[in-house]
C-alpha cells in the first residue's frame, strides 16, 4: 500500500443504524483513571455519590495502592438537606486535601450526575477556591454520565484547558491533542526532531501546571478521535486542525505524519526518509501477524468512539473483516480520514440498545468481538471470542513501534482460544 | 461531604443487584445514568460471572431530565419484562435517580405487569450496600413468602431454611455447599436456600421449614427477624467460622431440630486443631494480628486467630457501623478499642501504629499490607478477582477452619522468605556501595545487612522521642536480625518507659528481654 494524499471521502458513506435503548458504557468520570497518571501535578476531585467513587475504583482495578491523585467528594444528605452548605463544605475539602498534598498544581473539579442535578456550580467554586489557594489552578469540567460517554471526559477535561494555554509569537508549530503515553510521546518527539519540527506541544502536557504555548500560527492535530469539543475551542481561538487517519497502525500512522508534513510545509520526502525505517519495521511486524487475523470477522460493540479507526486498522491493515461498527458518536469531520477508507458493506451503528446489539452480535457469530468489561466474560461464555475496549484505550497503542502490540490485542484472544482444549 | 479515596462498600443498589444476580427468575430495573452501568462488571469480571446480572439500566442523560424520564422508565419495565419473562421484578432508582425523584414503584405498577412488583427504596445518600443488600432481600421476603399457607404437602422430619449467600459475596458458594452438607448430616432437610439460587416460588414457600439458618447476619438478619415474627421461625445466631464456632453451631442447630448433634460433631476432615497443637505451629504464638473486615468475617476471624492458632490480636475493626456494637464488645475481650471505619486511611494508619505480624482484611487491607510489607490474607468482602478460587475453598464449617488454618500460616511463612530475600539484596548493595571496613565474606550476609541498615543515615527505626539509648545497648540491638530487630526495640522502649529509664542500657535491654519472653 502507498502513502495517499489526504482526499475527502467520494464515495457514499455506509448506512448508519441508530437505536435507543439502554447503553452499556462507562462515563465520562472513567477517564481520570489514566489522565491522572498523564499530568502528574493535577489531582481530580469528583463531586459525586458514593456510585462515583465505587465507579472509579472498578474501573482502575484498585490497581494502584500507593495514595492515588484522585478522590471523591462524596455528597451526603445533609449537603441535599441544606444542612450543610455545598460550597462550604466543599471548600472544607478542598482545603483538607491540598493540606494533604502541597505537590498539587493543579485540581480538578469534576463534575458528576448528583452534582449536576443539584446545579451545584463548580465552575464558580473552581473561581472561588483557585483565589483562595494561591498555588493551584482550580479548574472544573464534567465528566457526569447524563453529558459524557466514556472518553467524552478527556475531551471535557481538555477543553477546561485550551483557555489556559499562554498564547505567544513563538509558541509551537505543532500541537498534538489527546492524551497519549510518555512512550509514544517520546517517539513521536524523536520523529518530529528528526523532521525538522522543533516546537511541538502535547496537550495535555505532562505537568499541567506547565502547558504549551499557543500562536496564531499554531497548527493543531489529535492523537485521539474523541475530542470533538477541545478541537471546537481549539478552532475557535484560532487554530487550524490538520486532517488525518489516527495514528493507529504502519499506515495510518504515516499517513498522520504525512498530514503534519503537509501542513507545516515539509518536504513529502522528508517524511518518507524519517519514517522508513519505524515504518518497515511496523509494517513486516504487521505482516507476521497477518497469519492469524486476515479474513477474520470483528464485531465492535459501541464504546470508546475509537471504533472506527481500530476498524479502519483492523480491516486494512490486517485484513480482518468488518461485520458491525458501533460507536457512541459517529463525529464524522474529525474521522473523516479514517472513515473514508473503511471497505463498503459494514454497518455502522450510533447510540446504543444493548440488548438488540447483542442479538445481532450473537446472529453474526464474528470471529472477534470488542465490547465493555461487563460483556466479555457472558459473551465468552456463548462461544464468542472476545478483547475488552478498555485495553484499547488503557495500552499504548499509537504509532508504529506500538503497531504490533495492537495488533497482538486482537490476535492473543484467538490464539489462546484455538490452543485451548478445554 | 466526605472525602474519599477507595470504598469499602458500594451504593446501596449495588446490594440490591446482588441479591437480584443472586436469585432465578427476578429482573432489577433500575433508573439509572449510563456510567452506573459500570457495576456489571463487579459480577462478570471479578466474580466471573457467565451471565450479565439480570439488571436493566434506563440510562437517562441530560437532555431526558427536563422531558420524559418517566416515561424512558415505563418503557424500560415494559420491555424487560417481554424479553426476560421474569416471575418478579424489583423496581429502584439510583443516586442520580433518587434526585430525579420519578417513583419507580408507582410507574411501574401503572404499566400493569401481570407479575409481582417490588419496588426498592434504597436511600443512596445515607445506606451502602450492605444495608442495600439486606433491604432487598427483606423485601423481596416479605411481599413473596407466602404466611399463613399450608404448604401443598409436607415431608417428613425437621427442616431449615439456608439464608445469606448472595452473588459477589465473600466465599459464598462454598460456604453454602460446606453448611449444606453440614446439616445433611443431621438428617435436617434444607428446605429453601436464598438468595443464592432462589426463584420467586421458591422465597413463597420460605415459610414451611421449621427454623432458618442464618449465614451473613449482614444480609439476611432483618429477613430472618421477620420471618421469626410472622411465620414463627427461630433462627441461629451462631456464625460457623472455626473449629469451635461450627461445633457450637451444630449444637444450636441439632437444638433446633430437635436432632443429636453427634453425626456433625468431631468428623474426620476436622484437621485444623491437630494441625494448631503440632509442634510445628510453635512459632505461630503470640505472632500479633490485625483484624479487619465485615462485621462477621471480621469477629469470627480473631476468634480463630486467638483462640484456634494461638495469635495475639492487636486491633480489630470494621467498615459495618451498623454492627459497631458488637465489633466494640468483641475488641474489649482482647484489650483493643475497636476501629468502626470506612476510610481506608485511618485502617492504614491504625495498622501502621498497632505494627502487626499479619493482616486479616479485605481487598484493601491487602494493599495497605503490601505497602507496609506486611504479610496478609483476605477474609472479607470486598475481595477481588483472586479471591473467588476455583478450587473448593470456604471459610464455613471444618473445611473452612482448615481452609482459614491455610490462609493465616501461609503467608507468614512467605513472609519469612521475603525477609530472606531482602537480605540478600540489601546485602548486595552493601557490597557495591558501603565503606570497605565493612566488607565480609558472603558468609557474614546477616551480620553486614545488619551493619547496612545501622550506616543509614537516617535510621528510620530509631524512635524520635522516648527513652535515649546507650552505646553499648545500641550496638548490641544492631546484632538482632533486623526483620526482628524494630519489635525488640519497640518492646525495650515500652519497657524502659514503663519503669521510668531514660536511657537504655545493656542491661536495660537484657531485662526487657526476660520481661517479655514468652
Ligand atoms: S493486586 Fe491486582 S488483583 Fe489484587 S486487588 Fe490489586 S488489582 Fe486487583
Ligand atoms: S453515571 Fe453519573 S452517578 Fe454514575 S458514576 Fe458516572 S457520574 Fe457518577
Amino acid at each position: 500500500m502507498s502513502v495517499t494524499v489526504e482526499k475527502s471521502p467520494e464515495i457514499a458513506p455506509p448506512p448508519v443504524l441508530r437505536q435507543r435503548g439502554q447503553r452499556e458504557v462507562f462515563c465520562g468520570l472513567t477517564g481520570i483513571v489514566w489522565l491522572h497518571r498523564k499530568m502528574q501535578d493535577a489531582f481530580f476531585l469528583v463531586v459525586g455519590s458514593r456510585t462515583c467513587a465505587h465507579l472509579l475504583q472498578s474501573a482502575a482495578g484498585v490497581m494502584i495502592f500507593a495514595e492515588p491523585r484522585f478522590a471523591t467528594a462524596i455528597i451526603g444528605e445533609r449537603d441535599l438537606a441544606g444542612l450543610a452548605d455545598a460550597n462550604e463544605e466543599l471548600d472544607r475539602v478542598v482545603g483538607e486535601l491540598l493540606a494533604r498534598r502541597p505537590d498539587i498544581r493543579v485540581l480538578f473539579l469534576v463534575g458528576s450526575c448528583p452534582s449536576e442535578v443539584i446545579k451545584l456550580d463548580l465552575s464558580r467554586a473552581a473561581q472561588r477556591l483557585s483565589r483562595n489557594h494561591d498555588s493551584v489552578r482550580v479548574l472544573h469540567y464534567s465528566g457526569s454520565g447524563i453529558e459524557t460517554t466514556f472518553t467524552e471526559g478527556e475531551d471535557a477535561c481538555l477543553a477546561t484547558l485550551v483557555p489556559g494555554l499562554p498564547v505567544s509569537t513563538d509558541g509551537a508549530d505543532l500541537l498534538v491533542v489527546g492524551a497519549l503515553a510518555d512512550t509514544v510521546e517520546d517517539q513521536f518527539r524523536r520523529l518530529f526532531a528528526a523532521m525538522g519540527v522543533v516546537r511541538v506541544g502535547f496537550l495535555p502536557a505532562r505537568r499541567a501546571a506547565e502547558p504549551p504555548s499557543i500562536g496564531p500560527h499554531t497548527r493543531f492535530i489529535l492523537a485521539q478521535p474523541f475530542l470533538a469539543e477541545t478541537a471546537r475551542l481549539l478552532a475557535k481561538a484560532g487554530l487550524k486542525r490538520i486532517s488525518a487517519t489516527m495514528p493507529l497502525g504502519a499506515e495510518g500512522t504515516r499517513a498522520w505524519f504525512t498530514a503534519i508534513a503537509g501542513a507545516l510545509d515539509i518536504p513529502p520526502s522528508r517524511v518518507q526518509e524519517v519514517t522508513e525505517i519505524p515504518y518497515r519495521r511496523a509494517e513486516s511486524a504487521l505482516r507476521r501477524m497477518h497469519a492469524h487475523l486476515s479474513g477474520k470477522s470483528i464485531f465492535f460493540f459501541r464504546d470508546s468512539q475509537l471504533e472506527i479507526p481500530l476498524a479502519r486498522f483492523a480491516a486494512n491493515e490486517l485484513g480482518m473483516r468488518l461485520t458491525e461498527v458501533g460507536t457512541p458518536y459517529l463525529h464524522r469531520a474529525l474521522i473523516a480520514e479514517d472513515l473514508a477508507r473503511l471497505p463498503t458493506g459494514i454497518t455502522l451503528s450510533e447510540g446504543q440498545d444493548v440488548e438488540r446489539q447483542l442479538d445481532r452480535c450473537r446472529a453474526i457469530r464474528p470471529d472477534l468481538t470488542v465490547c465493555g468489561l461487563g460483556l466479555a466474560n457472558p459473551l465468552e461464555a456463548e462461544g464468542l471470542t472476545t478483547k475488552w475496549s478498555i485495553e484499547l484505550v488503557f495500552t499504548p497503542i499509537q504509532g508504529f513501534e506500538q503497531a504490533a502490540d495492537l495488533a497482538e490485542l486482537f490476535a492473543r484472544p484467538l490464539r489462546r482460544r484455538a490452543r485451548l482444549t478445554v | 461531604m466526605q472525602l474519599a479515596l477507595w470504598t469499602y462498600e458500594g451504593p446501596p443498589h449495588v446490594g440490591a443487584m446482588r441479591v437480584a444476580a443472586a436469585m432465578r427468575g427476578v429482573h432489577y430495573v433500575l433508573h439509572a445514568p449510563q456510567g452506573d452501568t459500570y457495576a456489571d462488571l463487579l459480577f462478570t469480571m471479578i466474580e466471573r460471572s457467565k451471565t450479565r446480572p439480570p439488571v436493566t439500566y434506563t440510562t437517562f442523560q441530560a437532555r431526558d431530565l427536563g422531558a420524559d424520564t418517566a416515561t424512558l422508565f415505563r418503557d424500560q419495565v415494559r420491555d424487560a419484562a417481554e424479553r426476560f419473562k421474569p416471575e418478579a421484578m424489583l423496581v429502584g432508582a439510583s443516586c442520580t435517580a433518587e434526585l430525579i425523584q420519578d417513583d419507580p414503584g408507582g410507574l411501574a405498577r401503572s404499566v400493569g405487569l401481570a407479575i409481582p412488583v417490588i419496588a426498592l427504596e434504597l436511600p443512596a445518600y445515607q445506606r451502602k450496600e450492605n444495608w442495600g443488600a439486606s433491604e432487598t432481600f427483606y423485601q423481596i421476603v416479605r411481599q413473596l413468602a407466602a404466611v399463613g399457607d399450608a404448604p401443598a404437602e409436607s415431608a417428613p422430619g425437621p427442616s431449615c431454611n439456608i439464608l445469606g449467600p448472595t452473588a459477589l459475596g465473600f466465599r459464598n458458594r462454598d460456604d453454602l455447599a460446606e453448611i449444606t452438607r453440614l446439616i445433611g448430616r443431621l438428617g435436617i432437610r434444607v428446605n429453601v436456600t436464598a438468595p443464592l439460587g432462589a426463584s420467586p416460588a421458591d422465597i413463597a414457600r420460605l415459610p414451611f421449614a421449621d427454623f432458618n439458618v442464618v449465614l451473613y447476619p449482614e444480609i439476611a438478619r432483618q429477613a430472618a427477624d421477620f420471618l421469626q415474627r410472622s411465620a414463627g421461625q427461630p433462627c441461629t445466631r451462631i456464625i460457623p467460622i472455626g473449629h469451635a464456632a461450627t461445633e457450637a453451631f451444630v449444637r444450636e442447630v441439632a437444638d433446633l431440630a430437635g436432632v443429636d448433634p453427634a453425626p456433625a460433631l468431631a468428623p474426620a476432615e476436622a484437621r485444623s486443631p491437630w494441625y494448631a497443637r503440632s509442634v510445628d505451629s510453635n512459632y505461630l504464638t503470640g505472632k500479633r494480628v490485625f483484624v479487619f473486615g465485615d462485621a462477621t468475617h471480621a469477629i469470627a476471624c480473631a476468634r480463630v486467630a486467638a483462640r484456634e492458632l494461638g495469635f495475639q490480636v492487636v486491633g480489630l475493626g470494621t467498615y459495618s457501623r451498623e454492627f459497631a456494637r458488637e465489633v466494640r464488645k468483641e475488641a474489649e475481650l482482647y484489650g483493643q478499642e475497636a476501629l468502626i471505619a470506612d476510610d481506608y486511611l485511618e485502617v492504614e494508619a491504625a495498622i501502621t501504629r498497632a505494627a502487626p505480624e499479619i493482616v486479616l482484611g479485605t481487598q484493601m487491607e491487602r494493599h495497605i499490607a503490601k505497602k507496609l510489607n506486611i504479610p496478609c490474607a483476605v477474609i472479607s468482602a470486598p475481595v477481588h478477582v483472586q479471591d473467588f478460587p476455583a478450587r473448593y475453598s470456604p471459610v464455613m464449617g471444618y473445611e473452612g477452619a482448615n481452609v482459614l488454618f491455610d490462609s493465616f500460616v501461609h503467608p507468614l511463612m512467605m513472609g519469612l522468605e521475603e525477609h530472606l530475600l531482602h537480605m540478600f539484596r540489601e546485602d548486595f548493595e552493601f557490597t557495591t556501595d558501603a565503606s570497605p571496613s565493612h566488607l565480609g565474606g558472603a558468609g557474614l550476609a546477616v551480620a553486614d545487612a545488619a551493619g547496612l541498615a545501622a550506616q543509614a543515615p537516617a535510621d528510620s527505626e530509631a524512635s524520635l522521642a522516648g527513652p535515649a539509648w546507650a552505646d553499648d545497648a545500641e550496638q548490641e540491638v544492631r546484632k538482632i536480625p533486623f526483620f526482628v530487630r524494630s519489635k525488640a526495640r519497640r518492646n525495650t522502649e515500652k519497657y524502659a518507659e514503663m519503669h521510668g529509664i531514660a536511657r537504655i542500657t545493656l542491661d536495660t535491654l537484657y531485662e526487657a528481654r526476660a520481661y517479655y519472653a514468652r
